[in-house]
C-alpha cells in the first residue's frame, strides 16, 4: 500500500490543480470566508488558466536559455583551452548569486522596458547559477578510468564529450535544472511588480486590495506547480542516474 | 619576438575598447524623469581629465591583453577603477551648471561596463593570487573604506543617485537599519530554532523526512504570497492575544516580513545541520563513546565542532538570501531598501531604484565574502586539528 500512496497523492494534486485553473468557480465556497465586504473571491481581471500558462512559458524560456548557456560555459571551462577561465568563472557564479532578484528586475527595466523581458533576464541570470555549478561538478568528477578508456579507444575530444562525458553528467546536470526551475517558478511572481503576465499578478492584486483569497490562490497554484515539477524532474533524474550507474545528487 | 596574449585579457580589452570609445559615459537630464542625453568620456569631462581617463583605460586594457605579471595586472585594475570612480564624480560637477538643482547626471552604460571589466580583471588577479581568508576580508574592508571616503568627501555629490539620497537621507538610514534588522533578526531566530530542530532530526530518523518535506514545501511558496498570507494570522493575533500588539505584532508591516524570512531560513539551517552531523566520521563518535563521554558531551565536544563548517554554509546561504528577500518586505509595508526600489519603479525614476538596489547588493556581497572567509577558516582549522 505504501508504494502507491505518494503516487496517488501526486495524481490527486494534479487533478486538483487542473480543476482549479480551468474552473475556479467550483472552489468559490472554500475561499469565500477569506474575503470581506463581498469582494470577488476568484481573480477576475484575467483567466487563471492563461496566467498559469504564461507563467510556465516564462519559466520554460528562461530555463532553456539558462541551460544552454550554463552547460556550454561549463563545457568550455573544463576543456584544456578554457581551463584558464575556471577559477574566475567560479568566483563570478558566486558573486552573481548575491544580486537580489528585485534589484535585477528593477535595473533591467530601463534597458528593456516593462513587461516580460526584465523577468526573463532575471530568471535567466538566476537559473544559470545552479545549472552551471552542477554541470561543473558533473564534468569534473567523472570516473577517471572511464575517461581514460574512452581516450584509449581512440575517441576524439568531441566524441568523448557527447558519448561519454555529457551522458555520465546528465543526472547531476538535471539536478541543477530542477533547482533552477523551482527557484524560477517562485521568482517569476516577482516579475509582476514590473508588469509581467505571471501568477504574481493575482498575488499582487490581492496585496493591493487586501484580498486574502487572491493571495492564497496565486500562491497555492505556484506552490503546487513547483512541487509537481520538482517531483517529476527528480523521477527523470533517478531514471537517468540508474541508466548511467551514477548516484543522483 | 614572442608576444603572448592572455585569453581573458582579449575579452576584457575588446569590451573596454567598446565601452570607452563607443558607449556613453554619462547621461545628462534636465530633470529626474525626462529621457537623458548621452555624453561620451571626452564630452563629459573637462579638457585634461577626459584624455587622461582614456589613456588610463587604454594602458590598463593593454596590460590585461598581454601576459603580464600579476602585480602589474593588479595595479592596472586598481588604478583604472580608482580613476573611473573619481572622474565620474568630476563629470557630475562638470555637466551640472552651478546652482541648477533640477539637472541630473548619472553614470551611463559605458561607465558601468568599464567598471565591470576592470572588476573582472581585479577578480581574476585576486583569484589567481589565492588570498588567505583574512586577506580577502582585508581587501573588502579597504574597498569599503575607499568608497566611504569618496562618499564623505563629497566627490560624488553631483551624481543623481546621491541627489536622491540627499532628499531622503533620514529615511535612507531608517529603512537601511530596518533592512539589516529584518535580515539578521530572522537569521538569528532561524538559528535558535533550526539548530535544535536539526539535531533532533539527526537523532530521530522518523522525524527527518517529515520535517524536511514540510520545510521544502514552504520554500516553494513564492515570497510575495507568503508575505501576504501571514498578514491574516498575525492580524488576528494582534487583535486577540493580549500584549501582542504592544510587542509590535501587526497584520501588516515588519512582523509578517520577519516571520516569512524566518520560515524561508529554516530549511537551509536544518538541512545543513542534518547533513553536517551525518558527515561526522563514525570513528570520531566511537572514540568519544569509548572514552565514556555522555551524549551531551559528545554533541558539544565532538559532533558539533566537526559539523560546524557545514552548518555555517547553511547560515551563509540564509544570510545572502535574506538580504535579497528583505527588499520584498516593502510590498507589505515592512520597510527596508525595497521601499526605494518599488517607489523608483513606480515613478520610473531609476536613480531611486539604484538608491535601494546598490546598498542591497553591497550588503549581500559583503556578507557572502565575510562568511566564505569564516567558513574557510573553520574548515582549515578543523583539518589541522584532525590531521
Amino acid at each position: 500500500m505504501k508504494a502507491w500512496l505518494p503516487l496517488l497523492l501526486r495524481l490527486a494534486l494534479v487533478v486538483l490543480l487542473v480543476a482549479f485553473v480551468t474552473s475556479p468557480g467550483w472552489f468559490e465556497p472554500l475561499l469565500k470566508p477569506l474575503t470581506e465586504n463581498n469582494a470577488p473571491v476568484i481573480y477576475n481581471q484575467g483567466s487563471l488558466l492563461t496566467l498559469t500558462l504564461l507563467h510556465l512559458r516564462t519559466v520554460l524560456i528562461a530555463t532553456v536559455a539558462a541551460t544552454i548557456v550554463a552547460v556550454a560555459l561549463a563545457i568550455l571551462v573544463t576543456r584544456p583551452a578554457g581551463a584558464e577561465f575556471l577559477p574566475l568563472s567560479r568566483s563570478l557564479v558566486n558573486i552573481g548569486q548575491t544580486f537580489p532578484p528585485v534589484a535585477v528586475l528593477a535595473l533591467a527595466v530601463p534597458a528593456v522596458g516593462f513587461g516580460e523581458k526584465p523577468t526573463l533576464i532575471a530568471l535567466f541570470l538566476y537559473g544559470l547559477l545552479p545549472i552551471f555549478e552542477n554541470a561543473l561538478t558533473g564534468l569534473t568528477t567523472l570516473p577517471a578510468n572511464v575517461v581514460e578508456a574512452a581516450r584509449g579507444a581512440g575517441m576524439t575530444g568531441w566524441q568523448r564529450l557527447t558519448k561519454v562525458e555529457l551522458p555520465l553528467s546528465a543526472p547531476i546536470i538535471l539536478g541543477g535544472i530542477r533547482l533552477s526551475v523551482v527557484i524560477s517558478l517562485a521568482t517569476a511572481t516577482i516579475g509582476s511588480t514590473v508588469a509581467a503576465k505571471t501568477l504574481g499578478e493575482v498575488i499582487i492584486a490581492g496585496l493591493l486590495s487586501n484580498n486574502l483569497a487572491f493571495i492564497l490562490q496565486g500562491g497555492l497554484i505556484v506552490a503546487a506547480l513547483a512541487v509537481l515539477i520538482y517531483d517529476g524532474l527528480s523521477a527523470v533524474e533517478r531514471y537517468a542516474a540508474r541508466r548511467m550507474g551514477r548516484e543522483a545528487e | 619576438m614572442n608576444i603572448r596574449f592572455d585569453k581573458l585579457g582579449v575579452v576584457i580589452a575588446a569590451i573596454a575598447a567598446y565601452a570607452a570609445f563607443l558607449a556613453p559615459f554619462a547621461t545628462f537630464r534636465a530633470n529626474r524623469i525626462v529621457p537623458g542625453q548621452a555624453r561620451s568620456i571626452l564630452e563629459a569631462l573637462p579638457a585634461t581629465a577626459g584624455p587622461l581617463l582614456l589613456a588610463i583605460v587604454v594602458v590598463a586594457a593593454l596590460v590585461a591583453l598581454f601576459r603580464t605579471a600579476l602585480v602589474l595586472r593588479l595595479a592596472a585594475s586598481v588604478v583604472a577603477l580608482a580613476a573611473l570612480a573619481l572622474l565620474v564624480g568630476v563629470a557630475g560637477t562638470f555637466l551640472t551648471s552651478a546652482g541648477n538643482t533640477f539637472a541630473r547626471v548619472s553614470p551611463a552604460s559605458g561607465f558601468w561596463i568599464l567598471i565591470f571589466v576592470f572588476t573582472l580583471l581585479l577578480a581574476d588577479v585576486l583569484t589567481r593570487l589565492n588570498l588567505s581568508p583574512w586577506a580577502r576580508v582585508g581587501v573588502l574592508a579597504a574597498v569599503a573604506a575607499a568608497i566611504g571616503l569618496l562618499l564623505v568627501s563629497g566627490a560624488w555629490n553631483d551624481l543623481s543617485i546621491l541627489k536622491e539620497y540627499a532628499n531622503r537621507a533620514d529615511s535612507f538610514w531608517a529603512e537601511g537599519s530596518k533592512h539589516v534588522t529584518l535580515a539578521l533578526g530572522s537569521l538569528l531566530a532561524a538559528v535558535v530554532v533550526g539548530l535544535p530542530l536539526g539535531i533532533l532530526c539527526h537523532r530521530v530518523e522518523r522525524l527527518r523526512a517529515g520535517v524536511l518535506n514540510v520545510l521544502n514545501i514552504i520554500q516553494t511558496i513564492p515570497s510575495i504570497a507568503l508575505f501576504g498570507l501571514l498578514i491574516a494570522p498575525l492580524g488576528w493575533i494582534a487583535a486577540h492575544v493580549p500584549g501582542a500588539a504592544a510587542l509590535g505584532i501587526r497584520g501588516i508591516g515588519t512582523a509578517p516580513a520577519f516571520v516569512a524570512l524566518f520560515l524561508y531560513s529554516l530549511l537551509p539551517v536544518v538541512a545543513n545541520t542534518v547533513v553536517g552531523l551525518a558527515g561526522v566520521p563514525r570513528a570520531a563518535n566511537d572514540a568519544a563513546r569509548g572514552m565514556g563521554m555522555t551524549d551531551r558531551q559528545r554533541l558539544f565536544g565532538v559532533e558539533f565542532p566537526l559539523a560546524f563548517p557545514v552548518i555555517l554554509t547553511g547560515i551563509r546561504i540564509v544570510l545572502v538570501q535574506n538580504i535579497g528577500l528583505a527588499t520584498i518586505a516593502a510590498l507589505i509595508g515592512g520597510g527596508g531598501f525595497g521601499v526605494f526600489v518599488f517607489q523608483g519603479v513606480g515613478q520610473t525614476a531609476m536613480d531611486l531604484v539604484l538608491l535601494g538596489a546598490v546598498p542591497t547588493v553591497a550588503l549581500a556581497f559583503a556578507a557572502a565574502i565575510i562568511l566564505d572567509a569564516v567558513i574557510e577558516m573553520t574548515a582549515t582549522k578543523r583539518r589541522v586539528e584532525t590531521a
